[in-house]
């Protein structure tokens, strides 16, 4: 085998090479006979190894990074969905439902029996880490308000517990988003409509700056009016939210077409 | 000139190069005694000069990054505002790495945050650590069954709840909050966990107001704080 060989890259002698040699082989007149010695064996010997890489190894390594390129400034898409991630099974069967919470009727999906499993909120995590990692996001928002079916002040949310691990581990800012009176100092707000009355979430002026990838994570999306009053906020504030990443969704609550053309993505779907 | 300089650069001898392994921080608690050449002291000095350098320049960057709004919630108040610390994800990562520096070989299994910007900073450690994270809340946002503990506020008492089954006897936990002001909060969230059995090695935050006591309201139990911060 040739050297270099092992290397998967083709080498080619070509006609420059020997040109090369010639002017090395000059210059070695200048030296002392025992270095002159060793510059012409090193000489001689790299003919063998990567001088001159042959056009095809050249126009191979640019496509690479065209296609590099691409993959960046694409949107996310949606990956391996036939087949399913096993870890997936671990969260889905961690979140505990609890009948008739807030009020009757409703089937409340509770995160906590997550949180105290450290490998399945590992998992989590790393799903969404591994999804976001490398994408040019500069920041996270994370939701503080829950937009149930009813407005019950206080079922508040869990997009804080998950936001912050995922922009330490992707090197983004985390943003609260929050109810109003909360956040000291300016803030914007963004009011939006429930099925019965109405909420408001507030961002601090200056969180973001103008032209910022942003995304918005949440623990659940339900009717999406969260979600949507968080993408508003931001928007306002001249960000562009790249995706929403939620833990759960209820599919029944049709939160996804309230999103329009923003992406979501989700871990595990609940009915 | 050249035999000086060669014998200034000299190579440890063997007994050198095994007083250095056996003192550095590998083994703090062997004591040996060298007689170390002066570069080898130098060398040892400069490390621990070095870390330390590290971690005060992470304080540093830390402090610089928290925003003190006036006058908030109430006049005369100074308001610690953390979310500036998480708009800087260097400072946001060196606050985190501090906790979990001092607590991953410490055998905690659950890291308790207290509602709500004690679940920005929990949750990270919880996971660096591979402990459980057990939310400590306000009434009535825990669905399930819960256990509750009331306590007394400047004016009047509020109450801190937590999951009834969340945290076994004989666990080891931190407790994690913000910001320690009175301790009226963090003394509550240490006497729920306590009546369920568990042990509460440490409370940790990231900022102390040290002119509001809180440290003695704790009394014995440890407190450990980034950042002392000073104006009420």
């Amino acid at each position: 085998m040739r050297k270099g060989e092992g290397l998967g890259i083709s080498y080619k002698r070509t006609n420059r090479t020997k040109c090369q040699h010639s002017v090395s082989l000059s210059i070695l007149s200048f030296l002392t006979p025992v270095s002159r010695l060793v510059c012409a064996l090193f000489i001689f010997s790299s003919s063998h190894t990567k001088l001159y890489p042959s056009s095809e190894t050249l126009e191979r390594e640019r496509e690479r990074e065209r296609e590099r390129e691409r993959e960046m400034a694409a949107p996310i898409e949606e990956k391996d969905q036939a087949t399913e991630d096993p870890r997936k099974e671990g969260i889905a069967s961690s979140i505990r439902v609890v009948p008739h919470v807030p009020k009757g009727g409703i089937m409340f999906q509770d995160i906590t029996p997550l949180l105290l499993d450290p490998k399945v909120f590992k998992d989590t995590v790393d799903l969404f880490i591994e999804r976001y990692t490398g994408k040019d996001i500069s920041a996270v928002a994370g939701t503080r308000c829950r937009a149930l079916r009813i407005v019950v002040e206080g079922i508040e949310a869990r997009g804080f517990i998950f936001g912050p691990p995922i922009a330490l581990a992707i090197g983004a800012k985390f943003i609260p988003l929050r109810k109003p009176r909360k956040l000291p100092g300016e803030v914007i707000s963004e009011e939006y409509v429930l099925e019965y009355g109405r909420d408001c979430l507030e961002m601090h002026v200056g969180a973001v700056q103008q032209g910022e990838h942003v995304l918005v994570v949440d623990d659940l999306i339900a009717t999406g009016g969260t979600l949507c009053a968080a993408i508003n906020l931001l928007e306002r504030a001249g960000a562009k939210v790249v995706e929403c990443a939620c833990v759960i969704e209820l599919r029944e609550l049709k939160g996804r077409e309230r999103l329009k053309d923003t992406p979501l993505y989700v871990l595990v779907e609940s009915n | 000139m050249l035999h000086t300089s060669l014998h200034c650069r000299s190579f440890p001898s063997p007994s050198h190069l095994r007083s250095l392994v056996l003192s550095s921080r590998l083994f703090p608690s062997v004591a040996v005694r060298t007689s170390p050449t002066l570069s080898l002291r130098r060398s040892r000095a400069n490390r621990s000069i070095a870390m330390a350098a590290t971690e005060d320049s992470r304080i540093k960057r830390i402090a610089s990054s928290i925003r003190v709004i006036p006058d908030w919630p109430k006049p005369g108040v100074m308001f610690q505002d953390i979310t500036t610390l998480l708009l800087d994800p260097q400072a946001f990562k060196d606050s985190i790495d501090l906790f979990v520096e001092r607590y991953k070989d410490k055998g905690i299994t659950v890291v308790a945050g207290v509602e709500a910007r004690g679940f920005i900073f929990g949750p990270p450690i919880a996971l660096a650590i591979g402990a459980k994270f057990v939310p400590m809340r306000k009434p009535n946002k825990l669905p399930g069954e819960v256990i509750s503990e009331e306590y007394s506020l400047e004016y009047g008492t509020d109450v801190m709840e937590m999951h009834v089954g969340a945290v076994q006897p004989g666990d080891r936990v931190l407790v994690i909050d913000d910001l320690i002001a009175t301790g009226g909060t963090l003394c509550a969230a240490i006497r729920l966990l306590e009546r369920v059995g568990a042990e509460v090695v440490e409370s940790a935050c990231v900022i102390e107001l040290p002119e509001l006591k809180g440290r003695e309201r704790l009394g014995d139990r440890p407190l450990f704080v980034l950042i002392k911060a000073k104006g009420v």
